[in-house]
């Protein structure tokens, strides 16, 4: 008789080294290299926002849970750990470092007494509970002043206690490697997660929970762990924003940051497990960053989610994926002049647009002095009617020959796709 | 005595508006499984549009102009994007609406600026359609406004019913006996109710079941509409009107239980009262303990928990009965369906 035949993971995995440490590297090369206060303070800024959306991703990626009132046990968490901040002002004995665990506990025992209610069920009314619980909480910030502090909010002082190998976390750049640390840890932790038996029946209670429960597994058990650790590192990334701006106000649990948190984990791309560090870092950004660049930005962030979601439901991360794939195969060459042409009339079917809505937004809300608009290096006088023809017809060309390029686009992509579908079938892996 | 009667009525009147808006709601979600993010969104915008056609061709024509206006946009989006993002899944197209939902508050602010506009109700619906004078002499009934010399009376009390809510409560009532007619009575109707349940079934046999969808999405949007015109016109015209009545509204569906009309009225009814009686009362825990004669340290007393009044939960209330529902049946007050 045969011996059983064991697989093994291959010992020496040099992507997975590879891909760990470069990310290591990024997190503690990252504020050498931008080194002004501006650039650090986002940085720090994304160290937590990366925690919050891979948090998040574990239920709407990973479990399928999409919940629209994460926002609570971060921001929960951010409000018992300042209160806990001032404490330790008084004396107890707690290393600032250790704050964010405490954060992350707080955020764990909220998720378990209200995960408890909400994970009761799945699906759509899973999604309307959170909402609902999330109101809930956020009404009640604004009832009990004790806890939320009511409008002005809760402050501390992050330099408290004895130093601890002359580290006092008053600098920015002490903060920072402190979030660094807590983001690698949390990041690694919570893919540790996914490769879990736990994580892996999250995977199949969101595929089909029925078949689950056939296999004598509860799913609701299922759903309700997961939602506790997702509780947990949502916890850790509100203690961080603690120490990071020692204020917390009671927009942190309000439905606003919730919807953040989904948005950018969706842009980011919910289906593979880095696509929600990319969704953090562009929550960062897009809050920092777009509103420099047009008073319209919220507009744009809708009309470019909605975007994503018809034409890509992955994210940015499937996007990125799906073209490794076919670079693997060296097939991407043919598709870049595709790519540059899609591109080519996006970014003018977007300048089209973004004239006119530049314009509307300058004579809603009487920005300037006068009727000029500056745009994209151009002036535009908003009430002569030839701008608004210009912006109209470029809009609408560049429109038209989107959807013309996305069509031949598409027909090479399929193209492309089946070449490679009959490479694999041939057993010609790359 | 005359309080409750009033509250009451008033209370029933939001509820009635919320069913409009969660009447629609249910029919999108249970015919196409898309819990409708931008449902509010399109409350907002009739009454938006209502106030910009109201300003140039009166109230009247505002209200049958706005919801054909929205009718049209809730049709585009759906068949644009909706229809596009459907074989992805449930959770993609919940995330259509909701990015709808933020385009519509945007662009909404980029035309009407973020403030709150002036929307008038019409001249025939401004003052109280009747007011409840308790006198000595016993309850009586006035249509109209009472002089105000009257009510200054020795032991007198007026409450007039706002002319505007009776409106908002008849064109309730009228909506929902135009859609069950509709629904049961005619032939659309019937293929209505066969494509909730039996899609393939409904195109094999001919129908356009697509367009179909497009036409229930449109009119949900448009009974939105309505509602967001007679709602604009007796509360707030305001961006933040979308938030407000949203979260409310799921509140609704998951309370009465999701996909059934019936558990939606009930539970609209149930927030509109619970609502509108607790913003009047002002009794706080630490007074019905005190009313019971039960002394408490000053400390204690003064705990926020116990000054509390039911008028300052009230905002809360709906939230805690979604809690209690959830905890004793979780699938809501009529529904059926287990997830």
């Amino acid at each position: 008789m045969a011996a059983p035949r064991v697989y093994r993971d291959r010992p020496w995995n040099a992507g997975r080294w590879a891909v760990w440490g470069g990310y290591a590297l990024l997190l503690v090369a990252a504020p050498l290299v931008f080194d002004s206060g501006l650039a650090r303070s986002l940085l720090s800024q994304m160290g937590i926002a990366i925690i919050a959306c891979l948090a998040y991703n574990m239920l709407l990626g990973q479990g399928g849970m999409l919940s629209f009132g994460h926002a609570v046990y971060s921001g929960l968490a951010s409000f018992v750990t300042v209160h806990l901040l001032n404490r330790m002002a008084d004396g107890w004995p707690l290393p600032v470092s250790l704050l964010p665990l405490a954060g992350g506990l707080a955020g764990m025992g909220f998720a378990l007494l209200l995960g408890y209610l909400s994970t009761r069920r799945a699906g759509t009314t899973f999604a309307m509970i959170t909402l609902g619980l999330g109101e809930l909480v956020f009404a009640m910030s604004l009832m009990v002043p004790e806890f939320f502090g009511g409008e002005a909010g809760v402050s501390g002082d992050r330099v408290v206690g004895d130093k601890v190998l002359g580290i006092g976390f008053g600098p920015q750049i002490e903060v920072y490697y402190l979030i660094a640390a807590y983001t690698f840890a949390c990041t690694a932790a919570m893919y540790a997660f996914t490769r879990t038996p736990l994580g892996r029946l999250l995977n199949a209670v969101r595929d089909n929970p029925e078949r689950v429960e056939y296999l004598g597994f509860c799913a609701r058990t299922v759903r309700w762990l997961a939602f506790v650790a997702s509780g947990f590192f949502a916890g850790v990334a509100g203690g961080l924003y603690t120490l990071n701006f020692e204020i917390v106000t009671a927009e942190v649990v309000g439905a606003a940051r919730s919807g953040a948190y989904l948005l950018f984990t969706f842009l980011g791309g919910v289906s593979f497990f880095f696509g929600p560090v990319i969704g953090g870092v562009l929550m960062v950004m897009a809050v920092a960053l777009l509103p420099e660049l047009s008073q319209a930005w919220p507009l744009w962030l809708g009309l470019i989610f909605l975007f994503m979601v018809m034409v890509a439901p992955g994210g940015i991360a499937s996007l990125v994926m799906m073209n490794v794939r076919i670079a693997r195969h060296g097939l991407l060459g043919p598709l870049l002049p595709a790519y540059a042409g899609l591109a080519g009339t996006l970014a003018a079917a977007m300048a089209g647009a973004g004239a006119a809505i530049e314009m509307v937004y300058h004579l809603q809300l009487q920005t300037g002095l006068d009727d000029r608009v500056r745009f994209l290096g151009l002036t535009l006088d908003a009430r002569s009617p030839d701008s608004w023809v210009g912006a109209a017809l470029l809009c609408a060309a560049g429109a038209a020959l989107f959807e013309v390029t996305r069509r031949e686009f598409l027909r090479h992509w399929d193209r492309t796709q089946q070449q490679i579908e009959a490479r694999t079938r041939r057993g010609a892996l790359p | 005595m005359e309080f409750y009667a009033v509250s009451l009525l008033n209370g029933l009147s939001y509820g009635l508006l919320l069913f409009m808006l969660s009447a629609g709601l249910t029919l999108i979600f249970s015919m196409m499984g898309v819990l409708n993010f931008a449902h509010a969104s399109f409350y907002m915008l009739g009454a938006y549009l209502g106030h910009a056609v109201a300003a140039r061709f009166g109230f009247w024509s505002a209200l049958v102009a706005a919801p054909l206006g929205v009718f049209a946009l809730g049709a585009l989006f759906e068949r644009l994007c909706l229809r596009r993002v459907h074989r992805h899944g449930h959770v993609p197209e919940l995330l259509a609406t909701f990015g709808l939902s933020y385009v519509i508050l945007e662009l909404v602010q980029l035309v009407w600026g973020r403030g709150a506009v002036s929307f008038p109700p019409p001249e025939a619906l401004r003052g109280p359609a009747f007011t409840l004078v308790s006198g000595p002499e016993g309850l009586a009934l006035h249509g109209g406004a009472v002089a105000a010399e009257a009510c200054r009376a020795a032991a007198t009390a007026c409450s007039p019913f706002p002319a505007t809510r009776g409106f908002m409560m008849l064109t309730a009532l009228a909506m929902l006996l135009a859609l069950a007619l509709l629904l049961t009575r005619t032939r659309i109707g019937l293929v209505i109710r066969a494509a909730l349940t039996h899609p393939q079934m409904v195109e094999a046999l001919g129908h356009d079941v697509p367009r179909v969808f497009m036409l229930v999405f449109g009119a949900g949007a448009a009974l939105a509409a309505l509602a967001g015109v007679i709602g604009g016109a007796t509360f707030v015209t305001e961006p933040a009107m979308a938030a407000t009545v949203g979260a409310l509204i799921f509140v609704v569906v998951v309370v009465g239980g999701l996909g059934s009309l019936a558990g939606a009225f009930i539970a609209s009814l149930l927030i509109g009262v619970l609502q509108t009686f607790a913003v009047a009362l002002d009794h706080s825990l630490g007074g019905l303990l005190a009313a019971l004669g039960v002394t408490l340290a000053p400390a204690v007393a003064d705990s926020t928990l116990l000054r509390l009044t039911l008028a300052q939960i009230a905002p809360i209330l709906p939230y805690l009965l979604l809690v209690g529902v959830l905890v004793l049946r979780p699938r809501g007050l009529l529904g059926t369906r287990e997830d």
